[in-house]
Order: C-alpha cells, then sequence, then structure tokens
C-alpha cells in the first residue's frame, strides 16, 4: 500500500438507529482505509451493515440514523462533521454513487439528457451547452452507440442495463475522487452484469477514481477489486488484498462463506456444500466478543465471547488483517476439508415429464388505451424430458421463457399448442383449476420470492395443513400433526407451525415453503429460482435441502435459476433457454464444456468466479435483446451471437444437432467445429469487449 | 391520441344515456301524480286526467322516453311545471351564478392548496406538517353547512363585516363583491381540508421514491430537489383530483347555496326535486352528469399528458 | 359534496426481523395493537371523540333529561341555554341536550348500517372485479365509474325528493353511492394482491376462487379497508347532516342534528346558540372519525 494519504479513511465510526425506546447500533466502531485509486470491496451478507456504511459515508442516513462516534475522514475532512452546505459541495462533484436499482433511481420524467446535464451545472457552474457537450462525451464512455438519441429519451424506455450504464455516467460525469456502489450488478442478468463490470473496470483506470464496491456476490468482487473487506454484523473481520484473502482465508466467516458457494467446477455428487447454521446477529442486542461467535464452528466460550476481539495480521502477510483469536491456530489452506458427497441415486430412464413442441403466447395489455397488445411468443417448440429422482436445471436470463415453463406444468397459464404429459396425462392445456386431486399432487411448486411466498395473515402450520387437508383428504388433526412432522423434515422446529410469516427469516419461510410444496408426496417438484433471493450462507443450507429430499423421496426436480454455479451444483441435465425456445439440453456435464451452444458459452463466460486469478477473458454479448413480440425468424440469438457465420443464421432456424448422451444443441455450426473453436477462446471482436445492450 | 377521444366520448354519450334514462325512470314511478301538482290540489280528477292525456302522461314508458330523447337532442328542454317557463331559461342562468362562484372559489383553491400541500408533504413529519394536516382534517369535517353557520356567526351576527345572504341583488344593502365573501370561503375551507390531503399524500409519496435519493446526492439543495425532481413526479395525481373538484363545484355546492339563498344550480335542483318539477330535473341531471364526465376526461388527458410512461 | 379515495398502499406486514419471536396470544395482540395506536396523541383523541359520542348515542334514553320532542312553552320566551336546560331549547322549546343525544343515536345507526351495507356490496363486487378480471371486471367497473360520475347531492335529491326519506331509502342510497368506492379500493387490491405467489399456491392446491377470494386475499387487504370504513363512517355522517339540512333527511320531529340547524339558522342574528350546537356535535364527531382514520392509517403502516 501506497503511504500517500488515503482518499477515505473510517475511523472507528459508530453509527446507529435511535428510535423513540432505544438504540439500534449497526456498527461498534469500523475502521477503514481506502488509497487513491484504489478499489476496495465491501462484502456482507444482509444484516451486515454494508449498505449503511455506504449510506453514512454520504451522510443519507434519515432522521433516524446517526454517526455517533468516530470520524469519517474523505481527502482530509471529517464528513460526520460538516454542515450540510458543505456536503452539498462534496456531493456528487468529489463522491459519488450508483445504486442497486436504476430504474427507480431515475427520475421518470425528466429526459436522460436532463438529468445528465444536471451535475455539471450544478457542481461546475457550466452552461446548458457546455453541460449537453459533456453529457454526450459522456454517454460514449459509457458505450451509447447514439448519444443524441439517449439523451432525449425516458428512463422507463431503457433497458435494466442500458439504466445501470445512465447511473453511472451520472456519477462519473463531475468526475469524482471515489465512487460507491451499492450491489450496482444485484438486478441484473449475469450478461448484462458482465459488461457493466467491465466497463466499470474500464472507466476507473482511466478516471483513476477510488471505488468502494459494495455487494454480497464475492465473484464480482474477486473480478474487479484490489482489496475486499468482510463485513458481518457491523464488524470487518478480515481484510486484506483480495488474493491474500481468498487464497488464505482465515476468519470462519469467511471461509465459511466461500465453502459455502457452489462453483462451476462441482456437483452435488462431490461434496456438499457446507451451510452456516443459525442466523445473522441481532443488531439491538450485541453480546460482548465476536459476533460470530455463536455460529462458529471453531468458538471457544472462554476467548471468543468475554472482551472486544483486536484485529491483527495473518502471520507473513502484513496487510492481511484478521478479527480472531485463534486466528493462527486454524490451520492453513484454502478451504475447509470438503463434506461427504451427498446420496446419489442412480438416474433411472423411466420419464416423467415430457413436453413436445410447448408453445405459449399472450397478449399484454395495453395500458391507458386499453385494448390487446401484439402477442408476446413466451415459449416456443420446447421438447424436454425429466426422468424419475432426476433434476432437470432450466437456466435463462430474463424473457427466455423458463417462469412461463414453469407457470405451463403448474396449471397457473395454459399452453397455447404442443403438449405436456405428466406420467402420460396431458397437463399441458389443463389450468389448475381444472386438474384432478391425483393430478395436484403429483406436481407441486417452490416460488421464487420468500416475502410473498407464504400467506401473511395466516399462522405457518395452516398453509401446510391445508394442502395435507386438499391433497390428502387428512382431518384437520391430522394435518396438523402431520404439518409439524414435515417441518422437521425441513428442520424446523414443531412449534412454529403455530408462528406468522412475519416472525421467519426468509430462509425459514423458504422451508415452509418446501414443506407445503412436498406435504403431498409429490412426483414432481418444481422450484422457480427458490434461492435467488436468500444471502448465500442460507442458500447452501436450501439447496442441500432439496437435493437431500430429491434424493430420498424420488422425486423429479425442476430448478430454474439464472445462477450457473448453482445449476452446476445440482443439476443431472440442463436445459439453456433463450427467447422462449431451448437452445442447449444435455447431461450437465456435457453442457457445461464445449462443444456449447454460443449463448451457452457466453453465459459460462459471463459468471464472476469469486477466484481473482481467474481472469478468463469475457465474451460480452454485443447489441440488443430482441423483443418478443417480433421473433426473428432465424435463430433466436442471431443478433447477438459472436459466433454467427452469416446470413443463414437470420433466416433460417437452426437444427437441433444430436450429440451422444442426449445432448442436443441448436445451431448451424456442427458440434466438432463448435468444440474446436471454443477450446481455443472466445471470438476475438472488432473493437475490445465494447458492450451496447 | 384519437382512439382514446374516441373510446372517452362513446363513454360519455353512455353515461348520458344511461342517466337520462334513470333519472326518467326514476320520477316516471314517483308516487304523486304530475298533471295533479301542475293544477294544484282543488283540481277535479276529471281535469286532472284530461290534463294527463294531453301532456302525454298515459302512453307507454318507453315511447315517452324515445321522445324525450328526441326533443333534448333538439335542443328543446321542456317546460318547467313549477316556474311556467322553458327550462333553458332557468337553468343556464341558475348555472352562470353557480359557475361565478365556483370560479371565484377555484381560483383560490387550486394555488393554496398546492402550496400547504407541498409544504406539508416535503418535509413528512415535520411541525409544518402535522399542523397542516391536522386542521385539513378539521376543516374536511365540518360540513358546510356547519362551516357557514360558524362563519356567520362571527362575521355576520357579532361584527356585522358580511351579509348574511347571497341573493345577488345589487340593489340592497351589500355589493355583489361582499356577498360572494362568506359563500366562497365556506366552500374554500371545506374543499381544501381534502384536496390538501390530496396534495400532501402525493408529495410525501413522491419524496420517499429513491430518484430523491439520486438528486440529493447528486449534491443539490433541497429547494432544487422539491421544485426541479419532486414537484413534476407529485403534481400528476393531485391535477386529476383538483379538476375533479369542478364537479363537486357546479352540483355539490347545494348546501352553501341553501345555506346562503345564493341562486345557484343546485338550489334550483333542490326545489325542483321537492316540487317534482319533472321536466327541470331531468334536464339538471343531464347537465350534472355532462358536467361530470367532462372533467374527468380531462383529468384523464391531463394524466395521460404530465406523465411520459403512459403517452408511449 | 365530494367523497374521498384515499391514496393507500397493501398494508402487508414487511419483511422479516431476524430473530423469531414468540408467538402471542390473541389478547397479548389486542393490547399490542392498543399500544400501537396509543403512541399517537392524534389517534387517542379520534378515539376518544368517538368512543364518546357512541356512549352518548347509547345511553340517551337513560341521561337525557326530557323527551326530545317535548314542549317546554314556559322556555319559547328565554331559550338560552340556563340552569333547567343546559343547552338551551329551540324554537319550539325543546330542549337542545336532549335532542342533541337523541341524534347521536340517530346518526350512530343510521351512519354503521350504511356503511356497512356499502362495505358488504362494494367488498364483494371490488374482490370480484379485481380477481377474475376480464370480463367482470369491465362491467362492474363500468357500472361503478357511471355512479361515481352521477353527483351524488343530485341523486340524493332526486331519490329523497321524489321517493319521500325514511331511514331504510337513506340508507340504501347512502350504501348505493359508497359502494362503488370501496369496490374501487378492494379491487385496486385485490389486483396487487393476487400476484402474490401464496394465491398461486392456493390454486395448486385446487381451492376454490370463493376461498381465495375471502381467505386468501381479503384478510390482507383489511388494514387500508379498515381506515377506509373510519373515514366513510365520517362522511356518511356529513352527509346525514347534509340531507337533513336541506330538508330531505330523517323526517321530523326526530330529532336529527342537520334538521336541527335547519330549523333554527334563521335566527341565527337572535339565537346563535340553537344552531351553533348541533353545528359543534356533528363536526367534533366527523373531525372523531377522521383524525382515528389518520391514526389507523400511520399505525398500519409502521406495522
Amino acid at each position: 500500500m501506497s503511504d500517500a494519504a488515503p482518499i477515505l479513511e473510517l475511523d472507528r465510526v459508530r453509527i446507529s438507529y435511535l428510535l423513540r425506546t432505544r438504540e439500534i447500533n449497526v456498527t461498534p466502531g469500523l475502521s477503514l482505509r481506502l488509497a487513491q485509486g484504489e478499489a476496495l470491496g465491501l462484502v456482507g451478507e444482509s444484516g451486515s451493515g454494508k449498505s449503511t456504511v455506504a449510506y453514512a459515508i454520504m451522510r443519507y442516513l434519515g432522521t433516524v440514523g446517526r454517526i455517533t462516534g468516530g470520524r469519517v475522514l474523505f481527502e482530509g475532512r471529517d464528513l460526520a462533521r460538516m454542515s450540510e452546505a458543505e456536503l452539498r459541495q462534496v456531493r456528487g462533484r468529489r463522491i459519488a454513487m450508483v445504486y442497486q436499482d436504476p430504474m427507480s433511481s431515475l427520475n421518470p420524467v425528466m429526459t436522460i439528457g436532463r438529468q445528465l446535464m444536471e451535475v455539471p451545472m450544478l457542481h461546475d457552474a457550466v452552461g446548458a451547452d457546455e453541460a449537453h457537450r459533456r453529457a454526450l462525451t459522456m454517454l460514449g464512455e459509457v458505450n451509447f452507440a447514439d448519444p443524441e438519441a439517449i439523451m432525449r429519451r425516458y428512463p422507463h424506455q431503457l433497458s435494466g442495463g442500458q439504466q445501470q450504464r445512465i447511473v453511472i455516467a451520472m456519477a462519473l460525469i463531475g468526475k469524482p475522487a471515489l465512487l460507491i456502489m451499492d450491489e450496482p450488478t444485484t438486478g441484473l442478468d449475469v450478461t448484462v452484469e458482465a459488461a457493466v463490470l467491465e466497463l466499470v473496470r474500464g472507466l476507473l483506470k482511466r478516471y483513476r477514481t477510488a471505488l468502494l464496491f459494495i455487494s454480497h456476490n464475492l465473484g464480482t468482487v474477486a473480478q474487479l477489486c484490489d482489496r475486499v473487506a468482510v463485513l458481518y454484523g457491523g464488524e470487518i473481520v478480515e481484510e486484506g488484498p483480495i488474493r491474500a484473502v481468498f487464497a488464505n482465508p482465515t476468519h470462519p466467516y469467511t471461509r465459511a462463506l466461500l465453502a459455502c458457494l457452489p462453483r462451476l467446477g462441482r456437483s452435488k455428487h462431490e461434496m456438499s456444500l457446507r451451510s452456516i447454521p443459525g442466523h445473522p446477529p441481532s443488531l439491538a442486542a450485541r453480546p460482548p466478543g465476536c459476533g460470530f461467535a455463536p455460529r462458529c464452528a471453531y468458538a471457544e466460550r472462554a476467548r471468543c465471547t468475554t472482551a472486544a476481539i483486536p484485529s491483527v495480521a495473518v502471520a507473513g502477510e502484513a496487510e492481511h488483517l484478521v478479527r480472531c483469536v485463534r486466528a493462527g491456530e486454524l490451520g492453513a489452506g484454502a478451504r475447509d476439508a470438503e463434506a461427504a458427497a451427498s446420496r446419489s441415486s442412480p438416474l433411472s430412464n423411466e420419464v416423467r415429464i415430457e413436453t413436445q413442441a410447448l408453445a405459449k403466447r399472450y397478449r399484454q395489455s395495453r395500458g391507458a388505451f386499453g385494448g390487446a397488445g401484439p402477442p408476446v411468443q413466451a415459449l416456443d417448440a420446447v421438447d424436454l424430458q425429466v426422468a424419475r429422482g432426476e433434476t432437470l436445471a432450466i437456466v435463462g436470463e430474463s424473457g427466455c421463457g423458463k417462469s412461463t415453463f414453469a407457470r405451463v406444468l403448474s396449471g397457473l397459464e395454459v399452453a397455447s399448442g404442443g403438449n405436456a404429459r405428466l406420467d402420460g396425462e396431458e397437463i399441458g392445456g389443463l389450468p389448475a383449476e381444472k386438474r384432478s386431486a391425483k393430478l395436484k399432487r403429483k406436481l407441486q411448486m417452490v416460488f421464487q420470492n420468500p416475502e410473498s411466498t407464504l400467506n401473511p395473515s395466516h399462522r405457518v402450520g395452516y398453509a401446510i395443513a391445508r394442502s395435507l387437508k386438499r391433497l390428502k383428504g387428512l382431518s384437520n388433526g391430522e394435518a396438523w400433526r402431520e404439518a409439524e412432522r414435515l417441518l422437521e423434515t425441513v428442520k424446523l422446529q414443531p412449534e412454529f407451525a403455530q408462528r406468522k410469516p412475519a416472525q421467519l427469516s426468509g430462509g425459514q419461510k423458504q422451508r415452509v415453503a418446501i414443506a407445503r410444496a412436498i406435504a403431498g408426496d409429490p412426483e414432481v417438484v418444481v422450484a422457480d429460482e427458490p434461492v435467488s433471493s436468500l444471502d448465500v450462507s442460507v442458500q447452501a443450507a436450501i439447496i442441500n435441502l432439496l437435493s437431500e429430499l430429491q434424493a430420498e423421496r424420488q422425486e423429479s426436480l425442476i430448478f430454474i435459476s439464472h445462477d450457473l454455479a448453482v445449476v452446476r451444483y445440482l443439476a443431472d441435465h440442463v436445459a439453456v433457454m433463450y427467447l422462449g425456445k431451448v437452445v442447449e439440453f444435455g447431461p450437465v456435464d456435457a453442457v457445461f464444456a464445449p462443444p456449447s451452444h454460443p449463448y451457452t458459452e457466453a453465459l459460462l463466460s459471463a459468471v464472476p468466479e469469486p477466484d481473482p486469478d481467474r481472469h478468463q477473458a469475457r465474451i460480452i454479448l454485443e447489441g440488443n435483446l430482441p423483443s418478443a413480440i417480433d421473433l426473428p425468424k432465424g435463430c433466436p440469438f442471431a443478433s447477438r451471437c459472436p459466433r454467427k457465420v452469416g446470413v443463414i443464421c437470420e433466416t433460417t432456424a437452426p437444427p437441433m444437432q444430436a450429440l451422444p448422451g442426449g445432448h442436443r444443441i441448436a445451431c448451424h455450426i456442427a458440434p466438432d467445429d463448435l468444440t474446436r473453436l471454443q477450446r481455443l477462446g472466445p471470438p476475438t471482436m472488432a473493437a475490445a469487449t465494447v458492450a451496447s445492450l | 391520441m384519437a382512439r382514446f377521444f374516441l373510446k372517452h366520448l362513446f363513454f360519455l354519450c353512455l353515461t348520458l344515456a344511461v342517466v337520462s334514462l334513470l333519472v326518467f325512470l326514476l320520477t316516471e314511478f314517483t308516487p304523486g301524480d304530475v298533471a295533479r301538482k301542475y293544477l294544484g290540489a282543488y283540481a277535479t280528477q276529471e281535469q286532472v286526467d284530461l290534463l294527463s292525456k294531453q301532456m302525454g302522461l298515459d302512453r307507454p314508458v318507453l315511447v315517452r322516453y324515445g321522445e324525450f330523447v328526441g326533443k333534448i337532442l333538439s335542443g328543446d328542454l321542456g317546460t318547467s311545471t313549477r316556474y311556467r317557463v322553458p327550462v333553458q331559461d332557468i337553468l343556464f342562468d341558475r348555472l352562470a351564478n353557480t359557475g361565478l362562484l365556483a370560479l371565484v372559489a377555484f381560483a383560490f383553491i387550486v394555488p393554496l392548496s398546492m402550496l400547504f400541500g407541498i409544504l406539508a408533504g416535503m418535509r413528512e413529519g415535520s411541525f409544518l406538517d402535522r399542523s397542516i394536516l391536522l386542521v385539513s382534517a378539521v376543516l374536511a369535517s365540518v360540513p358546510e353547512f356547519a362551516m357557514g353557520v360558524f362563519l356567520a356567526t362571527i362575521f355576520v351576527v357579532t361584527l356585522n363585516w358580511l351579509p348574511g345572504t347571497a341573493t345577488l341583488q345589487s340593489g340592497g344593502h351589500w355589493p355583489i363583491a361582499l356577498q360572494l365573501v362568506l359563500p366562497v370561503s365556506v366552500i374554500v375551507l371545506f374543499d381544501m381540508g381534502y384536496v390538501v390531503s390530496m396534495v400532501r399524500a402525493s408529495m410525501v409519496e413522491t419524496m420517499r421514491r429513491p430518484y430523491i435519493r439520486t438528486a440529493v446526492l447528486k449534491g443539490m439543495h433541497f429547494r432544487q430537489v422539491v421544485m426541479g425532481h419532486a414537484l413534476r413526479n407529485a403534481m400528476i395525481n393531485p391535477v386529476t383530483v383538483i379538476l375533479l373538484q369542478i364537479n363537486y363545484l357546479v352540483s355539490g355546492v347545494v348546501v352553501v347555496e341553501s345555506v346562503f339563498a345564493y341562486p345557484g344550480f343546485g338550489r334550483m335542483m333542490l326545489e325542483a326535486s321537492l316540487y317534482k318539477d319533472i321536466a327541470l330535473i331531468e334536464a339538471g341531471a343531464l347537465v350534472s352528469v355532462f358536467v361530470a364526465v367532462a372533467t374527468q376526461i380531462v383529468g384523464d388527458l391531463a394524466y395521460m399528458l404530465l406523465d411520459p410512461r403512459i403517452r408511449s | 359534496m365530494t367523497e374521498q379515495v384515499q391514496l393507500s398502499g397493501v398494508a402487508e406486514t414487511g419483511p422479516a426481523p431476524v430473530l423469531p419471536g414468540s408467538g402471542a396470544g390473541a389478547i397479548t395482540r389486542a393490547v399490542r395493537s392498543l399500544a400501537i395506536l396509543g403512541h399517537s396523541p392524534t389517534t387517542l383523541v379520534g378515539l376518544g371523540i368517538v368512543v364518546f359520542w357512541a356512549a352518548m348515542a347509547l345511553l340517551a334514553p337513560l341521561i337525557a333529561p326530557y323527551p326530545p320532542n317535548a314542549l317546554d312553552p314556559a322556555a319559547v320566551a328565554h331559550p338560552t341555554p340556563s340552569a333547567l336546560h343546559w343547552f338551551g331549547t329551540d324554537q319550539l322549546g325543546r330542549d337542545i341536550l336532549s335532542r342533541i343525544l337523541w341524534g347521536a343515536r340517530r346518526v350512530l345507526t343510521v351512519a354503521p348500517i350504511a356503511v356497512l351495507s356499502a362495505a358488504l356490496a362494494g367488498t364483494f363486487l371490488g374482490l370480484c372485479a379485481g380477481y377474475y378480471r376480464g370480463f367482470i371486471d369491465l362491467v362492474i367497473s363500468r357500472i361503478a365509474d357511471i355512479m361515481l360520475s352521477f353527483p351524488v347531492i343530485i341523486l340524493y335529491m332526486i331519490v329523497l325528493a321524489l321517493f319521500g326519506s325514511s331511514v331504510l331509502n337513506i340508507v340504501l342510497v347512502v350504501a348505493i353511492t359508497k359502494a362503488p368506492i370501496i369496490a374501487r379500493i378492494v379491487r385496486g387490491l385485490t389486483l396487487e394482491l393476487r400476484e402474490r405467489e401464496y394465491v398461486a399456491a392456493a390454486k395448486m392446491r385446487g381451492e376454490s376462487a370463493l376461498y381465495i377470494m375471502l381467505v386468501e386475499i381479503l384478510p390482507n387487504a383489511r388494514g387500508p379497508l379498515i381506515v377506509d370504513m373510519c373515514l366513510r363512517m365520517g362522511y356518511t355522517t356529513i352527509t346525514i347532516g347534509v340531507l337533513g339540512f336541506l330538508g330531505i333527511g330523517l323526517p321530523p320531529p326526530d330529532p336529527d342534528w342537520g334538521g336541527m340547524v335547519k330549523d333554527t339558522y334563521g335566527m341565527m342574528s337572535v339565537w346563535p346558540h340553537m344552531s351553533l350546537i348541533p353545528c359543534a356535535a356533528i363536526s367534533s364527531l366527523v373531525i372523531g372519525f377522521n383524525l382515528l382514520a389518520i391514526g389507523l392509517r400511520e399505525a398500519s403502516l409502521r406495522e
């Protein structure tokens, strides 16, 4: 680290929320340093306080939040003590921020141009013409092909990736010395995320801006940052240069966090994911000693829970600090011993679910003018099979139709064409109301959002008992008893049956949802992004649970996700979808290695791996996602495919090429050629990694 | 855009048709004989029957309704049985009077309620906000006649600064402008109670949005944030609400008109109903509904123009 | 007279706190709700006013010093408040205090019935419109729009003047005019709530539409609905007062606050108390309802 003064220094900062009756202390005494031009990643799960730290730096804590102690030194001056007028000089000009949800961070009734121009007009006192010129320049820097046109648009007319680039432009147009980014890519598709990260990396280098990057995603942090600090319960438990921390994670929490992550190379047959038992600490009542002790496998009561733990350097690594008294004793080495692999049953060939040419069209309503809009082809000629006891994962980005597929199978939507059969019985055209009780028992669903998956007005046990009564015909007493038993199956205490969802954490709610789904002993469980809204440590536990249940009950699991690492871990077969079509299907090992469909290849390269040394060259997709209303004639991926061979890709639908082992790829390029090309590496492009999504 | 107008025009005509039919049917089934009312209590039954026949009251309902619609469309609004003159002679006069009242009231309501609503909503929970909220809740709770009584007790009875009635006769003691003060005040105070809380609610909602945070963290002054970013968004809903007040101002001020003996449209309708003056009731109802639906259309149009998300 | 459709959102309980709380029993929950309400002075004042008038209405037969329609010829000459008549008498010598108490009884009987009828009809229609959408929604919404576009005063005048005013007529006409507003609110809430995943889960286990509407959706709409009902009570009180004032309210001589004002405001210059007191009564009751509604809304948002 250079000896030059750090641009940002937090010195024992104490942040609290002062409620009427009590004080919630988010950070007891946080210390942090950021050098000029350096990128620091602040990693933590929900409840760690990472966003609070970011907003505290900007002094934007609302009426109840307060910095009650310590100093926030920026360029030598203490932000915590500045007046509003002084802060206005700093915000937007010396420190700028990029937020998590770009759509709501932009003013919907103001043109992009005006929103951009405000910054130089405000801080540099330039006139409208000069501001306009600067805005155009900035739009070019964030890779917009037609800046003039963008200036006149409104935010809702842009895609998520484009909106985020606008927010980044707005932040950097004032040429700030420090950029704070709060989960900037969390809501974006993985290919869009890759493009945005690439863009940010380039801009930081060019402008020499320091970066405080807040995220829960260790992968993105590994790819972008120079140093990382791990936050738990408002305290930094480990920090250091990125390579040092990832190569030698010392704090038990960091280790556990890394062990929770499914990696692209691992599958459930090799290992179980480690999860972290318990939940994050309540910030209202802070016990003495280490905040992680209640959940730590190595905690020793006497040493760990009596007094505050100091931050010490790891042996031999002066810049790698860790807050643990047992730091030197836990054994060097990268990860914890890998747990035993979960039981894997041999895959049977008995086909449970089969779809042929399944199609779904629907018409969007047109808002104020009423009437039906043009038809959207959400699913187009989908052919899939799921065998008994196996997991089929469906991956794709937003708009690919995977959720629609789940809804058609579940009966929440009705197919427009083709058929879908469960044990030979047609279900594609049958809405849930019309299905027989037997059919309803056979197929159940686990949903994505733990906050809305349970009815907040009902007790937890009621949802499960009701399922039991409806699907299995149990009496009231029997149903409740069975509900408690099911809660135990999903590793919750039976007393939870009497609680309301508001009293449960996200992971617990999702467990209840799983219990509800398996109540009727279904043969097929459709899980639509069941872990996407959960913290990483909780994700692992839920994934393990699904995996165990499936092995025990021989269920077929249709697992929908956008997270390729999870898919790699959990799936037996994978289907990759794009714009309503299946572009690749096959056993997971085959799909995740060449030959792959070019889209699959792009997806795989976009996944941010939590490994700072793996700087794989990324494939950044150019062009816009074509609208599902106006489907292109040939290959749906043609407009963005970096391996497009020619006009044939646009005019002719690609044939489904069959490969050994049930592997299928829809591409004009022959599989052998694909293998050869993909082994060479990603295709080079005219301009280096330019993205105009 | 054309679709918008056509659709709303169709809705307007549909509403007018339905309402006119309803009103017609209602008056049809009222107890009490129209012809008798016309002739008075001392007429003989024969005379009443003769008049009924002459007025065509013995023909089937739908025929009469058809005739009624025909007449309306050709501009003949019928004859008032009470005043014995064509309806339009009375109707439009009264409407104009109410219009005067509405105009003056509106001129005060719009700027004042926007001012207070914005001041309240821009700093939610502040002392100013809570005070404005409380005052507007109280104002909206006091019925117009009660407000009229309270104000009259102070300004007419005790202080004698203002007249107790507003008959719009300039020959008397009080100039017309002063006559209007109390009725307008009652209307403005009562309506503001409601409109201020709507404007405030919209403002509060807007100030909570993330793009306000973006503006603040750009380094903008609070005043700039409110005027430049919040207002345009916050005013979208209230504009519609404010336009809908016109509806209230035309048809709903009958209470104020009654308190102050103001010769307006609402009072005309009340008396017509009490006196069972069919033609006047029907014509008046149609006018009310027309105003109501027209303001709704204008409100929708305004909403569309203000919110770019709807436009595209 | 405008009806208000307040901008309100769905008052569902927010995301989970980190630690599970204890499963509280019903009494504990009720006490906790009162405690939440008790935090705000506005709510307490509002609640206090409403409870006060409710008590007055309930106890009127017991505590009114005179029968409400009894004439006291001796007092006609000096109708101002005195030891015999605490609030004085009206122009016919009837004791104002008693008439106020009995008037409260009137209002607080008619208004709740009207509001509840409107709520029943409106909730059911709103649920159907929001849940089924499509044609049913189109029809219900259009009818509601037509009804809402009709200026209510005109409607009252026409209906009540032509058909005469009785309790039944008033309840009917008020319920019919208020139902569309409630329907619109419930429809909005239903449209939002039907997209929740627990509704999808209910569909997948074969629940009927009625079950989903009443058991899954409605309980989660209760927050904004309760707030709105409170507001409706206030507006209905105003409506009943206005009807009385215009002479198309409850038939005389039974006391009705609006009617009391109508009979006496002409004598304002001489005997202001005769009209001021009923005005104050009706205003205070409506203020009570509105303050309570504000407090309830804040409490439901804070939950």
